[in-house]
């Protein structure tokens, strides 16, 4: 169906969202599917990590401002096989393929730098240093594609006031996992390995910015980032780095691996906006995964991922254009 | 040279047979078989419309390098019949590529044609990509043996040239789409199979062989 207007989003009615048994109806379609599937390496799919047999982490409705959208969840099949998660490969559909070699027990995070409290965190206490919620959040990728997924977990704000940041802390950097024996991706050089990103102290401390441990209600799938990963909405989806071992509080603004890579394409902001472009492509609209109606109208992208209303005021008065 | 007289005689009689034309076309449908298959049952994964327009693109590709073959191939096995199959690879070529340019002109842009402009001026390896379909036009337009009377052998064969060319840009096309993650691999493969395919014409060039201007004139002769 060409819809040749643009309707905007639409609220989740129940008989829209695939029924399980629909579901396996379709994979059991892709396994009849597989000779001519292996006539292209790109068609051939992973199965969906998400399923009724995951771990549960049940989370409560947030009360953040702008945590739920309304807009229609992408299919938990769709969010854990379309991944870019460099480590475990570049192709969207290796790391669901490769990440069952992480190994997210046990797992720690140190948090140093300017603070006054300087601590390790294993895993088992992060999950318990603050009461879960469930985030319904945009995730707009810089390549231009979207999803919407519910995330569980807390503020990141919430970890760093236990550490007692100094005045000192004007930004923090996020280091993720780089482990050569658990991720086959690391043999690519692609990126500088481990991968970092960063944010503004300000930033960190959003009550949006978020740390997850999981999503659709399930512990995160590995290749999601498991087993806690940063989540930034109003960013594009490389600034939230996934597997997170470390977190520095610094002075000066941090090191990024995607503009330490190609500065001239990737900003330390990276905040969302259709205004700016990427230097290889427009940013001003953005194809929602999930909707599987082919000729469906890509989706306007909204300034800062629609969440200006939260979050505009920290970035009032700076040029966007030369602070992308 | 490479195949012994019996083989060589066998495989002539079955590629100048009467039923591998009508093979090769179906088989080179198989591809967008499968693709339209795919979106119908949904299974191109979660973004079925860049499977489509990637998956296009690698068979443009692919027949490409197998049309590219066919000159190389004939020289090095003896099997004059395989020019038989040329033109309708070529066609098929160029046939992939049109479904290619269209999968990303509708399913990319909308249709939009003022953004497929801006897209086309903005992003090198569009630029390049659409330049390569462009200068196939041209060559599938003057397929039919009529044209080569037409144009005369030596300037179609001139014209024809510029597969060489869009072959080039087709390379720098994909390795500049997949610079963005520097993922050469595959890349890689496909440059030298091109590499050696226009190598070796230019090693018989370089020989002074008349080959091309034989077969030009030949085929005019219709």
């Amino acid at each position: 169906m060409l819809l040749l207007k643009d309707r905007g989003f639409v609220h989740p009615i129940a008989s829209e969202i695939t029924s399980q048994a629909v579901f396996t109806t379709r994979r059991r379609w892709l396994a009849a599917m597989g000779a001519v599937a292996a006539w292209g390496p790109r068609v051939a799919w992973p199965q969906a990590a998400i399923t009724a047999n995951g771990a549960a982490l049940p989370g409560a409705r947030s009360t953040v401002p702008g945590a739920l959208t309304m807009e229609k969840p992408t299919p938990s099949a769709d969010a854990s096989t379309y991944n870019n998660f460099y480590e475990f490969g570049t192709d969207k559909s290796d790391p669901a393929q490769h990440a069952h070699t992480l190994k997210t027990r046990p797992w720690t995070v140190s948090i140093e730098g300017e603070v006054k409290k300087p601590a390790t965190f294993g895993i088992d206490e992060l999950l318990k240093l603050s009461a879960m919620e469930e985030r319904v959040y945009r995730l707009r990728c810089v390549e231009g594609w979207s999803m919407v997924i519910p995330w569980v977990g807390y503020s990141l704000s919430e970890l760093l006031r236990k550490v007692e940041p100094t005045g000192n802390a004007k930004y923090v950097q996020f280091v993720t996992l780089a482990d050569r024996a658990q991720m086959p991706g690391l043999r690519s050089s692609v990126l500088d390995w481990p991968y970092l990103e960063g944010l503004r102290i300000d930033e960190a401390m959003h009550p949006l910015a978020m740390l997850a441990f999981g999503m659709y209600g399930q512990v995160l799938p590995n290749q999601n980032g498991a087993p806690l990963r940063l989540v930034v909405p109003w960013k594009y989806g490389f600034k939230s780095g996934k597997s997170l071992v470390k977190i520095r509080l610094v002075e000066q603004q941090p090191a990024t691996s995607w503009s330490l890579a190609a500065p001239q394409e990737y900003g330390f902001y990276s905040n969302v906006n259709p205004k700016v472009d990427h230097p290889r492509w427009s940013q001003a609209s953005e194809r929602r995964i999930g909707e599987v109606d082919l000729f469906a109208k890509k989706h306007p992208t909204l300034m800062f991922n629609g969440y200006e209303s939260q979050v505009g005021s920290m970035y009032a008065g700076m040029d966007l254009k030369k602070w992308f | 040279m490479v195949l012994s007289a019996v083989s060589r005689a066998f495989l002539q009689s079955v590629v100048a047979h009467r039923a591998t034309k009508p093979t090769l076309f179906v088989l080179a449908l198989l591809p967008l078989a499968a693709l339209i298959a795919g979106v119908v049952n949904h299974t191109l994964g979660p973004n079925p419309a860049e499977t489509l327009i990637r998956s296009l693109g690698d068979w443009t590709l692919r027949l490409l390098c197998l049309t590219l073959a066919i000159t190389p191939l004939r020289q090095w096995t003896g099997l004059s019949t395989l020019a038989r199959l040329r033109r309708m690879l070529g066609l098929f070529t160029a046939f992939y590529a049109l479904m290619h340019f269209s999968a990303y002109a509708v399913f990319d842009m909308e249709l939009v044609w003022a953004d497929i402009v801006r897209d086309v001026a903005k992003r090198p390896f569009i630029l390049v990509g659409t330049t390569a379909f462009v200068l196939m036009l041209p060559l599938a337009a003057t397929s039919f043996n009529r044209a080569i009377r037409w144009l005369g052998a030596a300037r179609w064969q001139r014209l024809h040239h510029a597969v060489y060319a869009i072959a080039m840009l087709a390379i720098l096309h994909f390795f500049w789409m997949r610079a963005g993650k520097r993922n050469f691999g595959e890349v890689a493969v496909y440059a030298a199979i091109v590499a050696v395919l226009l190598g070796w014409r230019l090693y018989k060039a370089s020989k002074g062989t008349r080959y091309f201007m034989k077969l030009g004139s030949h085929s005019a002769k219709g």
